[in-house]
């Protein structure tokens, strides 16, 4: 019930000591201010590095062959070895948590650049061979066109989808690059898809300059006969991709005579584990975020109490005259602690408003001047978060004033009024 | 009014009503002794003054009687309702209900004009705004303040404070006003102005009234006059009479 009695008493205590309630104000939106500050930076570190893993399955482990490093079943160590397309069906077969498992293969090895041609223009790109469940692996924004289907995969079509800036270094700026042609490492391939990727950063630009051909025909326009370059796969739904990983090593080396305790013989990388550590990291920031932010916030708290218990002093006669009058005990709990909430939440609604307005601003700014963000994006505060710190807020107020309420009234009246 | 076995109307209870009552303060290894088993009734409609010399435990039985305090030991009935061992609770209710005070230093909000003081114990009876503040500006225009209700009491002359803090008293229909030296920060001619007002209420509304005061000329204006000394009451006079010499 709003009590206009009630709130011309906040004002009148307020307003006495207009340098003291700032300085007491400032303690608690400052508090607040660098929570949402930290939490929002935090968000926006998290969101940054998030992006560069796009929209890419995070349950993945790419396995490629590199060289033997023990003697096994009479081959030397030092052994060069190629995965061979059987190897997908072994897999396949024996590993049934597999998901999706998308053999690769790259034009001129891993990082490898390709000289590419259209009329006067050229490039060097990275070329790769794929079949099309590796869109459901790491999936690309398909500006126009589509991407490689079973089709191109079985008539082996001499088909590219291509990225972004490839595009922008073969074209002219408004020219569309359906259905024109590129040349390969001299081979003609009619474009049917143009993609950006969904991450940020030199991960996208790295990708943009990327073109996916159909395996099948990458395999036998450049001469790789069934050498498979990498394997990237993914495991089902709740199992661990590890388990995944395990299993096609411990195949992939029985079908390939490598020596169950030679650990160089196979390259693999395990980006659940990356993602998880990212995970974690970003967990113990938030955590400690929210440390330093309720450490700071409870500063400013103690400081309301503190001035609480100073204004309480400062007023000991006119409580005792209220309660001579009849106040009881109630009365007085709660219009010192309705002070305190008071002076709490607005300070802190402040600091959280001018908070979450310097995280949209630094937004804005990022969007417009199209800063290189790799690591830093769409800093802010969820709402679950701005109302919970309101709570706290709140409550902290509460126990701000719960003491000094608790001191008015342990008073004796008479000792009270007789105050000076 | 009445100070020994024998002479109470049982037909009649007493608004004050206390015998025996003993208060020491304790402060630190010294005990001081204040009040030595005082026994005293007063009647519903009495003006009674009590005086003493400084310490002599006026005032601390003031504050006993208001419950702004506790005594130690004895019994204290106000309209028969045994004050003992209450919670602060039930003291503010009953000071709420049953008592006015008046003191010397007014003891006004300082935030608060004259109409929202006189409203206050209206407020914690849960009056609501308006009523309370229109029952606040009647009682002003008793004590002539109308045109000063809206006014902060350091705007007020202390005559005015006093009669806002009368009109404070009053408003909650007490059964008795307590005033601790209510002309004591009042020149002569406002001190009689102030008994004036005190007086007719009395007269006209049957409150009881006890007033502590150091001057003569006030007690003199109220029906009976009480003598503490050390802590114990020595004199009783009605109408500059002796009717009881204690000591004597």
């Amino acid at each position: 019930m709003f009590d206009l009695d009630r709130w011309q008493e906040i004002y009148h205590v307020l307003r006495k000591n207009k340098l003291r309630t700032f300085l007491t104000a400032f303690g608690v939106f400052w508090g607040i201010f660098m929570l949402v500050i930290m939490m929002g930076s935090g968000d926006g570190l998290k969101n940054g590095v998030s992006q560069n893993f796009g929209d890419m399955a995070t349950n993945s482990v790419f396995i490629w062959a590199q060289q033997t490093s023990v003697p096994y079943k009479g081959f030397t160590r030092g052994r060069q070895f190629d995965y061979e397309n059987a190897d997908v069906r072994a897999l396949g077969d024996a590993i049934p948590e597999i998901k999706y498992l998308a053999p690769r293969t790259n034009v001129g090895g891993y990082n490898g650049t390709n000289n590419v041609i259209r009329g006067l223009k050229s490039g060097a790109f990275q070329i790769f061979g794929d079949y099309p469940v590796l869109d459901s692996i790491d999936p690309v924004n398909l500006l126009q066109g589509r991407f490689i289907n079973e089709l191109d995969i079985k008539e082996k079509r001499k088909i590219v989808v291509i990225g972004l800036r490839v595009k922008e270094l073969l074209f002219e700026k408004k020219e569309n690059p359906i259905n024109q042609y590129i040349q390969v490492n001299g081979v003609y391939f009619k474009v049917v898809g143009l993609f950006k990727s969904k991450r940020t950063g030199e991960a996208a630009s790295n990708d943009n300059q990327r073109i996916h051909m159909p395996f099948t025909t990458c395999q036998k326009t450049f001469n790789m006969g069934d050498a498979i370059g990498f394997f990237n796969i993914t495991s089902k739904d709740g199992i661990p991709v590890a388990v995944v990983e395990e299993k096609a090593i411990k195949v992939l080396k029985k079908r390939h005579s490598v020596a169950p305790t030679d650990d160089a013989a196979i390259g693999h990388f395990n980006l659940e584990v990356e993602y998880k550590k990212m995970v974690g990291l970003f967990l113990g920031i938030r955590i400690l975020v929210w440390i330093v932010g309720i450490g700071t916030l409870l500063a400013g708290v103690i400081g309301v109490s503190n001035i609480m218990l100073v204004v309480v002093k400062e007023r000991t006669k006119e409580i005792g005259i209220q309660r001579a009058l009849g106040a009881t005990p109630w009365i007085i709990i709660s219009q010192i602690i309705t002070e305190s909430v008071v002076l709490t939440t607005f300070s802190g609604y402040f600091g959280l408003t001018l908070g979450v307005g310097l995280l949209e601003l630094i937004n804005f700014l990022l969007e417009k001047t199209k800063a290189n963000t790799d690591m830093f994006l769409h800093p802010g505060i969820n709402f679950n978060v701005a109302i919970t710190a309101l709570v706290i807020l709140i409550v902290a107020g509460a126990v701000a004033g719960l003491v000094p309420a608790r001191k008015a009234v342990s008073v004796k009246p008479i000792d009270a009024l007789r105050y000076e | 009014m009445s100070c020994c076995p024998g002479t109470r109307d049982l037909n009649r209870l007493p608004m004050i009503d206390i015998s025996n009552i003993h208060k020491t303060y304790i402060t630190g290894n010294n005990k001081l002794h204040v009040l030595k088993g005082i026994n005293l009734k007063i009647e519903a409609g009495e003006m009674i003054s009590v005086m003493g010399a400084s310490g002599s435990g006026k005032s601390t039985l003031l504050n006993i009687l208001g419950i702004l305090d506790n005594h130690d030991h004895g019994e204290y009935l106000l309209n028969g309702i045994k004050i003992e061992h209450l919670n602060e609770r039930k003291a503010a209710q009953l000071r709420n209900k049953y008592l006015g005070f008046v003191f010397q230093s007014f003891n006004l909000v300082s935030f608060k004009n004259a109409a929202e003081n006189v409203a206050l114990p209206l407020y914690y009876q849960n009056v609501k705004r308006k009523k309370r503040n229109a029952i606040a500006m009647e009682y002003l225009d008793r004590m002539g303040l109308k045109e000063w209700a809206h006014h902060l009491p350091n705007e007020l002359s202390g005559g005015q404070k006093q009669r806002v803090a009368i009109a404070r008293a009053l408003i909650g229909k007490p059964k008795v006003i307590l005033a601790d030296e209510p002309t004591g920060a009042l020149d002569s001619v406002t001190s009689q102005e102030v008994m004036d007002i005190l007086t007719e209420i009395n007269k006209n509304e049957n409150i009881t009234m006890l007033i502590v005061t150091h001057e003569l000329d006030i007690s003199r204006r109220t029906q009976k006059t009480i003598r503490i000394t050390d802590g114990m009451i020595t004199e009783i006079v009605k109408n500059e009479k002796i009717v009881m010499n204690v000591m004597s």
